[in-house]
C-alpha cells in the first residue's frame, strides 16, 4: 500500500472536497443573486467527480482495491452508485435553481452543503469500515439537516429540520450502540475482518446472543436512513415541511447512499447472519409496503403523498435485499441484491422526475403541492403531461415502464427464495399503490384546470424532466444494460 | 417480421399522429391515423394467406434475447388459434378509426393515436410466446384503454376508468406471480411453449389455476367480476366500446388458451364444473340482467358477458367443438358486438341518448340503419346464416357429448338472446315515430355506410362459409386437446 494508490482510488472524494472547499471561498464573490459562477462551478465539481470516478474503474479495471489499511474500498458497486449519486445531485441542481432563486433560498449555503453531502454520500458508498461508514453518514446527515433549515422563516420548515435532527441523531445512535456491540463481539472495525469472525462465530455453534442484539441496532439504524416502517415517523413531516428543492435532495441520492450503507454492513459484514436479519427486513417490508401504501391514499398533499410512497418503495426494495440467501444457500443471492439495486436506481430516477415536476410547477409565490394543482395538465402543457404519466405509472409499476421491471425483479426474487406469500403480497400492496397514482393521472386528464396558470418556461428543467421521463420509458423497452450493471456491481462484492 | 410489423407499425403510427400536436392539425392526424390502420391491416394479411395449414404450431416465429438476465425473449408467433385475432384486431382498428373520424372534435390527435397504440400492442398480446412479453402487452393495453375511456367518455367516465383500471390490474397482478413461479419451477425459462411440457402437481396446479383465473376471469368478464364492464361500456365512446368489446374481451379467453388449459390440465379438468358453471350463470342470469336495461349500452353489454359465458363453457368440455366453437364464437362476437355498439354509436351521434325510451319508430327516418340493424341484432340472437349461428350451435353440441343438462341450459341463450335483441330493436325501431327528434334523425351517411357494410359482409360471409375461419384452427385445436388430454402430475 503506498500513499499514492490510495489518493488515486479516493479521487472522486478529492475533488468534492476540493469543489466544495472551492465553492465556500469563490461564493464570497457571487455579485448577483443568480450565481452563475458558483452554479457552474458546483456542475463542473460533480462532473469532474464523476469523470475521477470513471478515471478510477477504468485505473483498477474494475477489481476489489483497498486504501488506507482496508478503511476504504473501491469496487464496481461503489463506483457505480457514485456515479448514480452525482447524476442525481446534478439533476437536483438543474431541477430546483429557479425555484430556489425564486424563493431567494438560491444561496452558496445551498451549493456548498449539497457537495458535501454528496461527499459523505461517496465516503458511506465506499467503506470498508464502521468507522468509515458512520463519517460518511453524519457528513451526510448533518448536511441534510441544515438544508431542511434553509428557509429560515418558515416555521414549517424549521420544524421539519428539528424533527429530522432529534430523530436522526437518536438513529445514528442507535446505529453506533449496534456497532459497538458488533466491535466488542468480533473485535475489528473493518468489514471483512467482522465477516470472517462472524463466520467464525456461526459456523462454530458458539453463543450469538451478542452478535443478534448488535445486528438489531445495526438494522434499526439502517431502517431509519432508508425510512421504512417503523423507523418512517420523519419521513412525511420532513418531505412535507422542507422547501420541494431540499425534499427532491433529500429524496434522491441518499436513498442510495442508505442502500450502499445496507448493502456494505448487512452483506459484506454480516452475511452469515442473513438468517436474523432477513427476517428483520421481512417485517420492515410488510409493514412499509401495507402502511405506505394506505396511508398515500389518504394524502391531499401531492409532497406528503410523494412521502408515503417512498416508504412504500423502500418496502419494495428490501424484497429484494431479503431474498439473498435460502436455508444458508447463497445462490440466488447475487440476483435478489442486484433486483433490490436495480429498484434503488429507478425509484430514485422516479423520484427526482416526480419532485422535478412539482418544482416544474410551482411559480413565484405560488407553491405546486395539492392534488388539485395538477388538475387539467393536459390541457396546460400536454407534453408536460405526458411525462407525469410515464412517471406515475412507472412508480405504479405498470409496465411499459422502468418502475415495472424495478417490481418485477424483486417479486421475482422473493418467489425465488420461496416467499411466495410475501410476493402475494407485495403485487396487493402495489394495486393499492396504483391507485393513488392513478388519481394523478386522471386529475390531469380527465378534470378542467382549475386556474389558467400557464407552466413556467425554464428550458432546462423542461430538457431534464423530457430526458427522466424519456429515460423511464426506455429502461422500460430495454432493461437489460441496466439490470446487467447491477448484476456486475453485486458481484464485484 | 411481419408480425412485428404488425405490431410496431400501429404503435409507430401512433406516435406520429400523438406528434401532430393539437386540434389545428386535426385533419392531418385524421389521415395519418387513417394511414397507419390501413398498413398496419394490409401487413396482417399475409399472416392469412402465407399460414400453412397442415402445421398446428407456431408459424411466423420471431425470437431474440430481451432481457439475458432474465433469460426473457422477444418470441413472436402465431398458430390456428391466435391467427384470426390478429386479424380481428387490424380490421377493428380500421373501422374505428373510419368510425371516429368526425365525431371526434376534442384533442383529435390523442384520441387516434390512443387507438393505434392500443391496437399495436394488442397485436403484441395475441403474438406474444414468451410469458414477460406478454404480460407487458396485456398490462400496457391498460394505459390508452384507461385514458380513453376517462378523456372521451361519458358523464360518469371517471368512476368507470378508475374502475376498469384497478380491476384489471388487480386480476393481472395476481397473474404476475403466478408467472414468477413458474418461471422458478421450470429452471428459468419464460417460454410458454416450454410451460406446456412442464410437469406440475395437482396441488400446484390448482393454486396457479386461480392466480391465472383471476387475471382471465376479470378480463372475459365471467360472472360474478364482472361488473366493470357495463360501466366501462356504457361510459366509453363509441370506438372504445367497439375495440373494448370485439378485441379487450377476448384477452382474457385467448388467456385460458394460451395458459390455463395447456399448462394447468390436470387443474383444468379438476375445476371444470366450476368453470362450467360460472360460465352458464353468466349465460342465463346476465341474459336475464340484460332483459331488463333501459340503457342500449348497457344492454349490450351484459349481451356481451353473456355471450361470453358461452366462450369459457366451450373451453371447459374439453372437445373439439367445444374449444373450436368458442373460437369462433369470439370472434363472431367481435364482428356482431362491434356492430351493434356502431350501431348505438350512430344513433347517440345524432341523438346524444342512449335511453331505449327515447327511441321508437326510427326505421321510419333511417331505412337503410334499420335494415343493417336488424342484421346485426339477429346474428346477435345466432340466427343460421350469420357468423353467431356457427359459434352458438358448435358450442351446443360440444355440450351435449358431455352432459344433455349443460346442453339445455346453454341452449337457453337462443331463447334469452333473441328476447332481449329483439326487444330493445322492436322498441327502438318499430313503432311510430316517438317524437320530434326522432321525426328529424337523417339516415346513414357515406361512412358509415362503409363501416356497417364490411361489418355485414363479415358477419354474413362467416355465417355462411364459416370453413376459412375453422379450417385453420383445427391443427391447433387438436394440438392444445391433447396437451389438456395428457396428465403432468
Amino acid at each position: 500500500m503506498n500513499a499514492a494508490n490510495d489518493l488515486f482510488l479516493v479521487l472522486p472524494e478529492l475533488v468534492l472536497l476540493a469543489g466544495g472547499c472551492a465553492l465556500l471561498v469563490a461564493d464570497l464573490y457571487a455579485k448577483s443573486e443568480a450565481r452563475r459562477a458558483s452554479y457552474l462551478l458546483a456542475q463542473a465539481t460533480l462532473a469532474a467527480s464523476a469523470a475521477a470516478t470513471l478515471f478510477v474503474l477504468w485505473g483498477t479495471g474494475g477489481a476489489l482495491a483497498y486504501a488506507f489499511h482496508g478503511l476504504y474500498v473501491a469496487d464496481v458497486l461503489a463506483h457505480v452508485l457514485k456515479l448514480a449519486a452525482c447524476g442525481a445531485v446534478s439533476a437536483a441542481l438543474v431541477y430546483s435553481r429557479r425555484y430556489l432563486l425564486d424563493r431567494g433560498l438560491w444561496r452558496g449555503e445551498f451549493l456548498a452543503l449539497l457537495l458535501f453531502a454528496l461527499l459523505g454520500m461517496a465516503v458511506m458508498m465506499s467503506a470498508a469500515s464502521f468507522l468509515t461508514l458512520y463519517l460518511g453518514l453524519e457528513l451526510l446527515s448533518l448536511c441534510l439537516y441544515a438544508l431542511v433549515a434553509l428557509q429560515r422563516d418558515s416555521a414549517a420548515a424549521t420544524e421539519a429540520a428539528m424533527k429530522y435532527f432529534v430523530l436522526g441523531a437518536l438513529a445514528s445512535g442507535l446505529l453506533l450502540y449496534g456497532l459497538s456491540m458488533l466491535y466488542g463481539a468480533t473485535g475489528s472495525l473493518a468489514l471483512t475482518e467482522v465477516a470472517r469472525q462472524v463466520g467464525l462465530a456461526v459456523r462454530g455453534g458458539t453463543q450469538q446472543t451478542f452478535l443478534v442484539f448488535g445486528l438489531v441496532f445495526v438494522v434499526a439504524g439502517i431502517a431509519f436512513k432508508l425510512g421504512v416502517v417503523p423507523f418512517h415517523m420523519w419521513i412525511p413531516d420532513v418531505y412535507q415541511g422542507a422547501p420541494t428543492a431540499i425534499t427532491l435532495v433529500i429524496g434522491s441520492a441518499p436513498k442510495l447512499a442508505a442502500f450502499a450503507m445496507a448493502v456494505r454492513l448487512l452483506v459484506n459484514g454480516l452475511l452469515e447472519l442473513a438468517a436474523d436479519w432477513q427476517q428483520m427486513l421481512a417485517i420492515l417490508a410488510v409493514l412499509s409496503m401495507a402502511l405506505g401504501n394506505l396511508a398515500a391514499i389518504a394524502q391531499t398533499n401531492l409532497k406528503r403523498m410523494l412521502a408515503y410512497s417512498t416508504i412504500a418503495h423502500m418496502g419494495f426494495m428490501l424484497l429484494g435485499l431479503l431474498s439473498g440467501v435460502v436455508g444458508g444457500n447463497w445462490l440466488n443471492a447475487a440476483d435478489a441484491y442486484a433486483a433490490a439495486m436495480f429498484y434503488t436506481l429507478v425509484y430514485v430516477a422516479m423520484s427526482l422526475g416526480a419532485f422535478g415536476v412539482l418544482l416544474l410547477l410551482s411559480t413565484r409565490g405560488v407553491e405546486c403541492e395539492t392534488l388539485d394543482d395538477m388538475k387539467g395538465l393536459n390541457r396546460r402543457s400536454p407534453w408536460t403531461a405526458f411525462l407525469v404519466l410515464l412517471l406515475m405509472f412507472s412508480l405504479a409499476g405498470v409496465p411499459p415502464t422502468a418502475g415495472f421491471y424495478a417490481k418485477f425483479a424483486v417479486i421475482s426474487a422473493a418467489v425465488n427464495a420461496g416467499q411466495v406469500g410475501l410476493a402475494v403480497f407485495a403485487v396487493l400492496f402495489s394495486l393499492v399503490g396504483a391507485f393513488y397514482y392513478l388519481r394523478i393521472v386522471k386529475l390531469m386528464y380527465f378534470d378542467e384546470p382549475a386556474g389558467a396558470s400557464a407552466v413556467p418556461q425554464d428550458r432546462g428543467a423542461r430538457m431534464l424532466l423530457s430526458a427522466n421521463g424519456l429515460a423511464l420509458l426506455a429502461v422500460g423497452l430495454l432493461p437489460q444494460p441496466l439490470m446487467g450493471l447491477c448484476f456486475v456491481a453485486i458481484k464485484s462484492l | 417480421m411481419l408480425l412485428s410489423l404488425a405490431i410496431w407499425i400501429p404503435i409507430v403510427a401512433g406516435l406520429a399522429v400523438l406528434a401532430t400536436g393539437d386540434d389545428r392539425n386535426a385533419p392531418l392526424a385524421r389521415t395519418l391515423a387513417l394511414v397507419g390502420a390501413l398498413l398496419g391491416f394490409l401487413v396482417t394479411i399475409p399472416l392469412y394467406t402465407g399460414f400453412d395449414v397442415g402445421d398446428p404450431g407456431f408459424q411466423f416465429v420471431e425470437k431474440a434475447a430481451w432481457i439475458p438476465q432474465f433469460n426473457i425473449h422477444y418470441h413472436l408467433g402465431v398458430d390456428g388459434i391466435s391467427l384470426w385475432f390478429v386479424l380481428l384486431n387490424a380490421f377493428v382498428t380500421v373501422l374505428v378509426v373510419i368510425a371516429g373520424w368526425s365525431v371526434i372534435e376534442a384533442r383529435v390527435a390523442q384520441y387516434f393515436a390512443a387507438f393505434l397504440v392500443m391496437s399495436g400492442l394488442l397485436n403484441g398480446v395475441f403474438s406474444a410466446l414468451d410469458a414477460v412479453l406478454f404480460y407487458v402487452f396485456f398490462e400496457a393495453t391498460l394505459i390508452p384503454m384507461f385514458i380513453i375511456i376517462g378523456v372521451w367518455g361519458g358523464p360518469n367516465r371517471v368512476y368507470a376508468a378508475v374502475k376498469f383500471f384497478l380491476y384489471t390490474l388487480f386480476g393481472s397482478l395476481l397473474m404476475l406471480v403466478a408467472l414468477l413461479y413458474l418461471y422458478n419451477k421450470s429452471g428459468g425459462s419464460f417460454s410458454i411453449p416450454d410451460w406446456w411440457n412442464l410437469p406440475l402437481p395437482l396441488g400446484t396446479q390448482m393454486v396457479l389455476f386461480f392466480g391465472f383465473l383471476f387475471a382471465f376471469a376479470i378480463k372475459v368478464p365471467m360472472w360474478p367480476v364482472h361488473t366493470w364492464l357495463p360501466d366501462a361500456h356504457t361510459e366509453a365512446p363509441t370506438g372504445s366500446s367497439v375495440v373494448l368489446a370485439a378485441i379487450l374481451l377476448k384477452l382474457g379467453a385467448y388467456g385460458f388458451v394460451r395458459f390455463t388449459l395447456p399448462i394447468l390440465p390436470d387443474a383444468s379438468r379438476e375445476l371444470a364444473w366450476l368453470m362450467i358453471a360460472l360460465s352458464l350463470v353468466a349465460v342465463v342470469y346476465i341474459g336475464l340482467v340484460a332483459l331488463v336495461q333501459t340503457d342500449m349500452k348497457r344492454l349490450i353489454a351484459y349481451s356481451s358477458i353473456s355471450h361470453m359465458g358461452f366462450v369459457t363453457l366451450g373451453f371447459f368440455l374439453f372437445n373439439a367443438w367445444g374449444v373450436e366453437g368458442a373460437l369462433v364464437q369470439m370472434i363472431s362476437h367481435g364482428f356482431v358486438s362491434a356492430a351493434l355498439f356502431l350501431c348505438v354509436g350512430v344513433l347517440y351521434d345524432r341523438m346524444h341518448t342512449r335511453m331505449i325510451a327515447d327511441y321508437g319508430g326510427v326505421v321510419n327516418t333511417m331505412p337503410k340503419f334499420a335494415s343493417f340493424m336488424m342484421l346485426f341484432a339477429l346474428a346477435n340472437c345466432g340466427l343460421p346464416a350469420t357468423s353467431g349461428f356457427v359459434g352458438e350451435f358448435l358450442v351446443i353440441m360440444g355440450a351435449t357429448k358431455v352432459n344433455g343438462w349443460i346442453a339445455a341450459a346453454a341452449a337457453s341463450t337462443l331463447v334469452l338472446g333473441a328476447a332481449y335483441t329483439l326487444w330493445m330493436y322492436k322498441r327502438v325501431i318499430f313503432g311510430a315515430v316517438a317524437n320530434e327528434r326522432v321525426a328529424r334523425l337523417k339516415d346513414l351517411n357515406a361512412r358509415e355506410l362503409l363501416v356497417l357494410g364490411l361489418l355485414a359482409a363479415a358477419v354474413l360471409a362467416m355465417g355462411v362459409y364459416p370453413l376459412p375461419f375453422t379450417e385453420v384452427m383445427h391443427g391447433s385445436v387438436n394440438e392444445l386437446l391433447r396437451h389438456v388430454a395428457l396428465p403432468k402430475t
